[in-house]
């Protein structure tokens, strides 16, 4: 079972991973955008993002969906940063995963955009990957983490 | 100019052990080089040809005495005892060691400055107009509004992965002197009908292999807006910008692909959702913001009783003369004037200041211009507030420093990357071109009878160098192995900018300085009484001076 560091602790991995080739997936099962979007039941499911996936088509049922993995094939690749703070802008409250080949050195920028879950490509130590996420304790803006900007707090 | 509270001061702190930490794992292999180089570069550190070079920040082109002491220390205990000042008006170390990088960013947080995001795909150290605060021709201070940008860009956790770097420079001026046009983001602050100050929005504009003069995406914004606008322009960017091709990536190929109607209106759909949140601003951070900007101790001076005694120093004394001609500039307060000093001495890299330099600088900055320096993105550096009657005890220091150089803004100004000297990503050196022009004319008055006027020099298709900006521009290219100079001419970087166009076919490095000699010799025939280089070339077009920089010698 894989391992992930959700809300600061690490825990085993519940959900079953993506099937592309799997025409209706479980529950409990991980969907691809395309699958989710054939679900006819969306309550309790989980879908997963890729990079060029915006999550606009998820607006309308982000209370129905438990689990949302946004997935980085690179770490270059930013624009899972996007999607996840879009997602949690309109609302999204359930477990917003990051998962793939980002680094421990990102965990930070990753939180702040509103990523409670992370499930790294290489999860060989993620007792060293949680200090990370204490990096920076103070912030100038807003995101999801701190909605008020500095300027708002400042004393 | 701004000053770090405990916040500040915590957040620079916490990045200088967060990279300490990184720097630890990676020189014990716990990282990839592929994996440190985003971090590293969003540290400001390159691996050059022969060294790692480190670009510190300096936030809109500001420095205290203090940190230009500091800046001279760190260059004689960490590198070669000299710093290099970038076309962003930041500060360059040549040769510090790896290792030891983590202990010059603890020393400049001492100061309240850093290397955060001076490179890599994410924002970009904002600039402005180096006579910001103290130009005639201001309408509103910009600076405010840069300081706003640095704080709301500082490790936005957003936008740390770009499809490429984001540059931003505001404008607060009747002369644009930020190059707003060339920006990712060009900033001017404008009245609207009512005379009420907002900003106006460029967006995709830029240099490098792809030059784009940026379209007007906003005419007037209510400066309360100023980051969530520029927010909901980064997350379209972010979300949309190719990510396929590096040179490709800039928004300026998006604003063009999707036309800047649509690119607007992408812009103000992410918008709706921002605008009026938390990140609006209060008009308390306005007035905060303002507040470290407010004029220095400035004495009630007597403009004509100061003029009269500096004409008596300029007559006993031409060569000071023509200095307070060619380096000094109209200061908004009567007795009071701007003074440019000169890195563009013929035989020293453009650019290039020594610590001693600097130390002399921090020096006179304290006794002639209430502490402050700037720098500015031709290369050189601004004491922006001297007094008219001390003037002359200023450039008798500066001259002995070789700071006094009488040419800002003219041919021998010359706007210079590192090039192949340094910089791994060069085709060609321009250190040794720029010189060899600075030396063919060296005749004074020959420069000074050109006129104002700039020639620009990049040794690559990156254009750090903004060649393409230049009335004359000069890109190093490579061909077969061997050093070669493609020539521009008619770049512009004011209001009305322009890009350059090419001449024809590159030159031999040798030939480049008698090139140049032809092109200014057919200006000088073409030219109608006191028209400029610029506005000859604009009337009467490229082909008088291809024909002439082509034509055989005999």
């Amino acid at each position: 079972m894989r391992r992930l560091i959700k809300r600061g602790n690490i825990i085993d991995d519940t959900w079953q991973p993506i099937d592309p080739d799997c025409s209706v997936p479980e529950h409990g099962q991980i969907c691809s955008l395309e699958q989710w979007q054939a679900l006819a039941d969306k309550e309790g499911s989980a879908v997963q993002l890729e990079p060029g996936q915006e999550p606009t088509p998820l607006f309308d049922a982000l209370k129905k969906i438990d689990l949302l993995v946004i997935n980085f094939p690179v770490f270059t690749d930013g624009r899972g940063f996007s999607y996840a703070r879009d997602a949690r802008e309109h609302g999204y409250q359930g477990e917003l995963r990051a998962s793939g080949h980002f680094i421990r050195d990102q965990l930070t920028y990753l939180q702040r955009c509103g990523f409670d879950a992370f499930q790294m490509a290489d999860d060989s130590d993620l007792n060293a990957a949680l200090t990370s996420l204490r990096d920076f304790t103070e912030h100038y803006q807003a995101a999801i983490d701190q909605p008020l900007p500095l300027f708002r707090r400042r004393s | 100019m701004y000053v770090y509270d405990q916040h500040d001061q915590k957040i620079i702190d916490e990045r200088v052990a967060q990279f300490r930490d990184q720097t630890t794992r990676f020189l014990a292999g716990e990282i990839t080089d592929g994996e440190f180089l985003p971090l590293r570069l969003q540290n400001g550190l390159y691996l050059q040809r022969l060294a790692p070079m480190l670009r510190i920040a300096v936030p809109y082109g500001l420095m205290n005495s203090s940190q230009l002491r500091k800046l001279a220390d760190i260059s004689k205990t960490y590198d070669k005892g000299y710093v290099h000042i970038s076309t962003r008006q930041n500060v360059q170390l040549n040769w510090p060691l790896l290792e030891e990088v983590p202990d010059i960013l603890a020393e400049l947080s001492t100061v309240q400055m850093h290397a955060i995001q001076t490179s890599g795909n994410c924002i970009r150290n904002t600039t402005t107009d180096q006579f910001a605060g103290v130009a005639s021709d201001e309408l509103e201070d910009p600076r405010p509004y840069c300081e706003i940008i640095r704080q709301w860009s500082t490790l936005h956790p957003e936008f740390a992965f770009l499809p490429r770097k984001f540059k931003i420079a505001v404008c607060g001026s009747t002369q644009d002197r930020a190059a707003i046009h060339y920006h990712d983001i060009g900033i001017e602050l404008v009245a609207d009908d009512d005379g009420e100050i907002g900003l106006k929005i460029l967006v995709g504009g830029g240099l490098g292999r792809t030059p784009a003069i940026g379209s007007v995406i906003c005419e007037w914004l209510d400066k309360k807006h100023l980051l969530t606008y520029l927010e909901a322009v980064l997350r379209v960017y972010n979300q949309h910008g190719r990510r396929d091709n590096k040179y490709k990536a800039r928004i300026k190929i998006l604003v063009k692909a999707m036309g800047i109607d649509a690119f607007r209106e992408a812009v103000e759909q992410q918008w709706t959702a921002l605008k009026d949140g938390p990140s609006t601003l209060t008009e308390e951070e306005i007035i905060r913001a303002r507040s470290f900007f407010r004029d220095p101790s400035y004495l009630a001076l007597d403009n004509t009783l100061a003029m009269s005694e500096l004409e008596q120093d300029c007559t006993r004394d031409p060569i000071f003369a023509n200095w307070i001609k060619r380096n000094t500039q109209d200061h908004r307060l009567p007795g009071y004037r701007i003074v440019t000093l000169s890195l563009k001495a013929t035989g020293f890299a453009p650019g290039d200041i020594t610590a001693e330099q600097l130390e002399l600088l921090a020096e006179l900055s304290d006794l002639y211009s209430f502490g402050e320096i700037r720098s500015t993105h031709q290369q050189n550096m601004v004491l922006g507030d001297v007094q008219v009657s001390a003037l002359y005890a200023l450039w008798q220091r500066l001259q002995g420093a070789g700071l006094a150089t009488p040419n800002i803004g003219y041919l021998t100004d010359i706007i210079c990357c590192p090039g192949g000297d340094y910089c791994s990503l060069a085709n060609a050196k321009s250190l040794p071109i720029a010189e060899a022009i600075q030396t063919r004319f060296d005749d004074l008055d020959y420069v000074y009878d050109l006129g104002p006027l700039e020639l620009n020099i990049s040794g690559c298709m990156n254009a750090c160098g903004h060649h393409h900006v230049g009335q004359i521009g000069i890109l190093g290219v490579d061909k077969k192995g061997q050093e070669f100079y493609q020539i521009c001419l008619g770049g512009n970087q004011a209001k009305d900018a322009s890009i350059g166009k090419i001449l024809g076919p590159s030159f031999k490095q040798k030939d480049v300085p008698e090139v140049i000699d032809r092109i200014l010799s057919t200006y000088v025939t073409l030219r109608q009484e006191d028209e400029s280089f610029l506005d000859t070339y604009r009337r009467v077009g490229i082909h008088p001076f291809k024909e002439r920089a082509y034509a055989q010698t005999d």
